[in-house]
């Protein structure tokens, strides 16, 4: 018999032969013979897993999964991406970064719109993050066919968290490499701001940051006053915040993507291009005085 | 008049008195008005299978949920089975919405069951109510399953004899009493003339602060000067 790469059975054989384990401990790549058995087992021993992370439905002894962590992994390595609630509206943010100088400006979009009442961003696997934007669309036509209503922001985070939930529990299927913010604004509830992470937990915020440097725009957006602060204000704050996530000596360039939904406009749409550039050169001056200041 | 069978002892009418194979109609008089913070629905109470009145004093105004009712007209039977589906939707919906569902909704998901089950039911329905979002509001749902919302709405059979009354006596923006009054007079002359609407009149005011429901005899009806 000749058993390859099963996860299932790896806990077992640990518990059996003890001279496995030490074989295992000592080296990466293991070809055993068991002759007493007639049993070749064949163990491959990824970095730290330690043969728990090869599937999405196996817990490791101390209640992890692996799967789902490295697919949040793979959400936090993307450009910064930010939302946060303002007095008249949700505003959310991208930091795409530009992996070519050939990129023709504004393709392969982060931000999305999902209805009228709600828009939606992506850290991480822009294709993942696309599937969840069209899931999201779905769900919102659906329920304004069933109930003439626009789908309450609690409900659409929910389907949508239970949707990527479910891909984090067949082996079959892979967890979304990304985490997603979504956004809305109803008439009774007002601005509401939702994120998403691969593992389906999703919690409901007044800002929040995720991809790379999302610790230092975490703490920036806690001083802001969420209350207080404008739409208009919010594109400057996010864009500071973006801008000071980005070390211009190392990092790649990026394009700033920006979507919101105003209650003025009535209805999501995303921030014209030349609203966008200006508030990113207001940024960047700023940074630069500061700089000089220093 | 009628051949009889006889059967153990027992005689039963065959084939000359409709009413034991009939369906039970609810050849109706039925309303529904808007003012201003809640809505008025008014019916008669008739039940009728064939000539037979089946029930003298049934209820056409069914509740969906707390503050949204409808007026059912048509087969009883189809319309008592879309209102418990309605109702038992609303009810999940309004453990989502954690508040009262809006009465387009609950009409719109009346629609939904008449539209794609239409050559199958007969059913003309007027959906009102009142929700925190957008207050009273009335929409009707005829046998088509077309969705209309309209200041005032009249339906089932009796409601042929008095468009002309409503539409002389319809105002825009008249008061909660000024409604109870123009819906009382209005099914009142339907049930007048309408030999398929009679009985009692049934009335229920929904509003922000409730529900009141009142009956007004048959022997109470409102004067009508014509008689």
């Amino acid at each position: 018999m000749f058993y390859s790469l099963s996860t299932l059975l790896i806990p077992k054989i640990l518990e059996s032969h003890t001279e496995i384990k030490l074989y295992i401990l000592h080296s990466h790549f293991l070809f055993y013979t068991h002759t007493h058995t007639h049993i070749y087992i064949y163990i491959y021993m990824a970095s730290i897993g330690t043969g728990y992370d090869l599937s999405a439905t196996t817990f490791s002894p101390d209640g992890r999964v692996f799967q789902v962590e490295y697919a949040q992994k793979a959400a936090d390595s993307s450009g910064l991406t930010l939302g946060m609630c303002c007095k008249d509206g949700v505003v959310l943010a991208v930091e795409k970064v530009l992996l070519s100088k050939m990129l023709l400006k504004e393709s392969g979009r982060r931000v999305h719109l999902i209805d009228q009442h709600a828009i939606l961003a992506v850290a991480g696997m822009g294709p993942d993050g696309r599937q969840l934007a069209t899931r999201a669309r779905q769900e919102c036509e659906q329920y304004r066919n069933i109930f003439r209503m626009p789908m309450p922001a609690h409900l659409l985070a929910e389907r949508i968290a239970g949707y990527v939930h479910v891909h984090s529990l067949y082996w079959h299927v892979r967890p979304f490499g990304c985490t997603i913010l979504i956004g809305t604004w109803d008439g009774k509830q007002g601005p509401a701001l939702y994120m998403i992470d691969p593992s389906g937990t999703f919690y409901r915020y007044y800002g929040c940051a995720a991809g790379k440097g999302k610790q230092g725009a975490k703490t920036g957006l806690e001083k802001l006053d969420f209350h207080q602060l404008s739409c208009e204000d919010a594109l400057f704050e996010l864009a500071k915040l973006i801008n000071a996530a980005h070390d211009e000596s190392k990092d790649k360039p990026y394009e700033m993507e920006m979507i919101w939904i105003k209650r003025d406009l009535g209805k999501a749409s995303l921030v014209p291009p030349n609203l966008i550039e200006t508030v990113r050169q207001r940024a960047e001056q700023l940074a630069r005085e500061e700089e000089m200041a220093d | 008049m009628w051949k009889e069978e006889q059967y153990a002892g027992v005689s039963i009418p065959n084939d000359c008195l409709p009413f034991t194979t009939e369906q039970h109609m609810l050849g109706t008089t039925i309303m529904a008005v808007e003012f201003d913070g809640g809505v008025v629905l008014g019916a008669d109470s008739r039940t009728t299978t064939g000539a037979y009145i089946a029930n003298r004093v049934s209820d056409k105004i069914t509740p969906l949920s707390e503050r949204i009712y409808c007026c059912r007209s048509g087969s009883a039977a189809d319309t008592q089975a879309i209102a418990d589906y309605v109702r038992y939707y609303l009810s999940i919906h309004q453990l989502d919405l954690d508040d009262l569902p809006c009465v387009k909704t609950a009409a719109s998901i009346c629609r939904e069951l008449c539209y794609s089950n239409k050559d199958r039911l007969l059913a003309g329905i007027i959906c009102a109510g009142w929700d925190p979002l957008y207050g009273g509001q009335v929409y009707t749902i005829p046998l088509g399953g077309t969705m209309i919302r309209q200041p005032y709405s009249i339906g089932g059979s009796g409601s042929t004899y008095i468009y002309g009354f409503c539409d002389a006596h319809f105002q825009k923006g008249m008061s909660r009493e000024q409604c109870i009054d123009f819906t009382k007079k209005a099914v009142a002359l339907a049930m007048a003339r309408d030999g398929s609407s009679g009985g009692v009149i049934r009335l229920v005011v929904i509003e922000k602060q409730g529900v009141w429901r009142e009956m007004i005899a048959g022997n109470q009806l409102p004067v009508i000067s014509a008689e």
